[in-house]
Parts: structure tokens; sequence; C-alpha cells
């Protein structure tokens, strides 16, 4: 999904920039809500983690791949801002050491794999949570449709910028069929990785999971409303 | 060691062997960005990139000739760095909510104490 320098024009280039700036702005106001003792250091893991699954491309039909964003894995796993904040680390390393990823579409590559892919993704799983049974298996149902629904949504919104801003004169149905075609396959790798890689920290810490605190109320709940809760949680 | 920071460093072991090794095997094949700007025709408006010439670019550490280490390092390297920026971030901003969370002045010392 990364976006190369050259595809958007300078204008929506700039746009997507200040959008991004903004955006990440207020992702920064968020998390500082959700961060504690305990999802600070994992939300370092989990952004460790994308950068290392995102290396991973996995055969989409012939001759294409696709690859992990992320977005409603790390929302779930450390909630949405911290979550966004996650993925605009990796994304911002792999731009400027790896040289994946334009610099000047790095506003669009964040507006793209992290900010759509986190809050789009934890909107979806929000709304299907409260859909679903309340148990484990309704959460990685709705994790795993949310996943899966996330990247087309991020293919959508790139042919949307490319609509406004494309450098080249193209069939604009074509780039629409094509994106969603594609990324819909992708798609399918999302929700499979996102759905087992919540599975196994369910298993293994259900109270490291930010998007499963409303299936363990008694603790997490409670003392997140309370002043004294950080010496509560370190007790835990 | 604490069940937090065991559940952490298996994550980093996990993290490192899928970036330091089983990354030698993921597709090389164009990924579906590529492969849709290639179908629809605006590929070549690509440009490389300013860190194009970064000693990381396209992952792989320049200077090293064996493919597989290359790959390797490179994927290591990326989850240190990346892991350190994420940490560092979120462990300033822990402990500063907007007001609710006490008052500035006592942050400095809670978030000095270890998990």
């Amino acid at each position: 999904m990364h976006v190369p320098d050259g595809f958007l024009n300078a204008p929506v280039s700039i746009a997507t920039g200040a959008v991004a700036a903004g955006a990440v702005a207020l992702a920064i106001r968020g998390a500082r809500k959700e961060l504690d003792e305990k999802t600070a250091p994992m939300a370092g893991l989990v952004a460790a983690f994308i950068f290392a699954v995102q290396m991973m491309n996995f055969p989409v039909g012939a001759g294409t791949s696709g690859h992990l964003m992320g977005g409603v894995l790390a929302a779930i796993l450390v909630g949405p801002y911290t979550g966004a904040l996650c993925v605009t680390v990796v994304l911002i390393v792999q731009g400027l050491l790896f040289a994946d990823g334009g610099l000047t579409a790095l506003g669009t590559n964040i507006i793209l794999i992290s900010l759509v892919t986190t809050f789009g993704g934890w909107a979806l799983f929000r709304g299907l949570v409260m859909a679903l049974p309340k148990n484990r298996v309704g959460l990685l149902t709705s994790g795993g449709i949310s996943a899966f629904l996330s990247v087309p949504l991020a293919a959508l919104v790139f042919s949307g910028l490319y609509l406004v801003g494309g450098a080249v004169d193209i069939d604009l149905g074509a780039l629409f069929a094509t994106m969603l075609g594609v990324h819909v396959l992708i798609g399918i790798g999302e929700a499979l990785i996102t759905v087992v890689v919540i599975g196994a920290v369910l298993t293994a810490r259900p109270d490291l999971v930010y998007g499963a605190r409303h299936l363990t109320p008694q603790l997490t709940l409670r003392t997140s409303s309370t002043a004294s809760s950080s010496s509560t949680k370190a007790a835990v | 060691m604490s069940r937090n920071r065991l559940f952490l460093l298996i994550g980093l072991g996990v993290a490192l062997l899928i970036a330091g090794v089983a990354s030698y095997f993921a597709s090389s094949s164009p990924d579906g960005m590529e492969s849709a700007a290639q179908d629809v025709g605006f590929l070549d408006s690509a440009q490389d990139s300013a860190a194009a010439g970064s000693s990381l670019a396209d992952y792989g550490v320049s200077g090293v000739n064996n493919e597989w280490l290359s790959v390797g390092l490179s994927g290591i390297i990326g989850v240190l760095v990346v892991l350190i920026l994420a940490t560092l971030l979120t462990t300033f901003l822990k402990g500063r909510g907007p007001s609710e969370n006490a008052e500035p002045g006592t942050s400095s010392s809670s978030s000095s104490t270890g998990a």
C-alpha cells in the first residue's frame, strides 16, 4: 500500500501532509488517556511487531503480493489513538531509513495506512462488538471483519485522492476497480494475521488487549476512573 | 521477572525472528499498490524517494553481500529502531493525560519507576 513519491501531485501531497500532521497531533492528545505504565511498553512492542510483519509480503494471485497494514491490530491491542501513533512511527522509519514509501507521500501514507485503518477500522470494530456476542469468538470475528474491510477502505481513499490529484491522466473507473480488487484479496491476509495475533494475546494476556476491556471489566474499567489507579495496577 | 516483562521479551523475540529470519522468504512480487499502478498505467510516474540512497534502502544493508544476512540485519535494525522510538514516544506521553491524571510536577517521579 505504500505510496511512492510522484503518484500524487504537489497540492494533494501538501494537503495530505497537513491533514496527517493535524490528525497525528490529535492522536497524541488521545493517546495520553490510553497510555499508562502497562500499555506504554506494550505500544512500543506493537509498533516493532507491525514493522516486522510488514516485511512479510504474502502472494495474492499471480505476480502480486500484499502485507499487513496493522491499523486494526494496533487499535485493538493498544487503543485507536496509540495504535495510530504506533503505525505512524513505523511509516516514518520505513520512509526515512528504508526508502519504503515516498517522503513527499509520507502524509498520504500516514492517512492511508495509519489513520484510515486505525480509526476507520476501530469504528467498524466497535460497531461489530456491540452487535455480536460479548465473548472471545465475537471479539475475534469483529477484529477479523474490520481488519478485512480496512484494506479496501484504504484503497478507496487512495483512489479518491488520485481522483483529485493524480499525476497521470488515467481511466479512473479502472483505478477504483483494480485497487479494490487486489486489496480485497490482501484484506483476507490482513484479517487472518489480525485474528491469529489477537487470539494469541487474548490467550496469553487478555488484560493486555485494549479492545477486550469490555470482556474483563472487574479490574480495568474500575481502576481507570480512579486517581489511585497506578498503584493498583502496579500490584496486579 | 514480571509477567509483563516476560510477555514483552517473548513478543520482541517473535518480532526479531520474523524480521531477521522469516523475512527472507517474503514474496518479492510487486505489492497491491504497485501492481495496480502497473495495470492502470501510472507506475512510471513513481519517483525515487530522497531516502533512496539510505544504507538500509529497500530492506538491505549496503555493503553486506549475502542476501539473507543483508535482509535479516536490516529487519533487526528496523525492529529495534521502531521499538526504541515508539517506546520513547509512548513513555513520554504516558501519565501526561489532560489534567485528570495528577499534576505535571509529579509526573517525572512516577515515570522513573520501571514496571
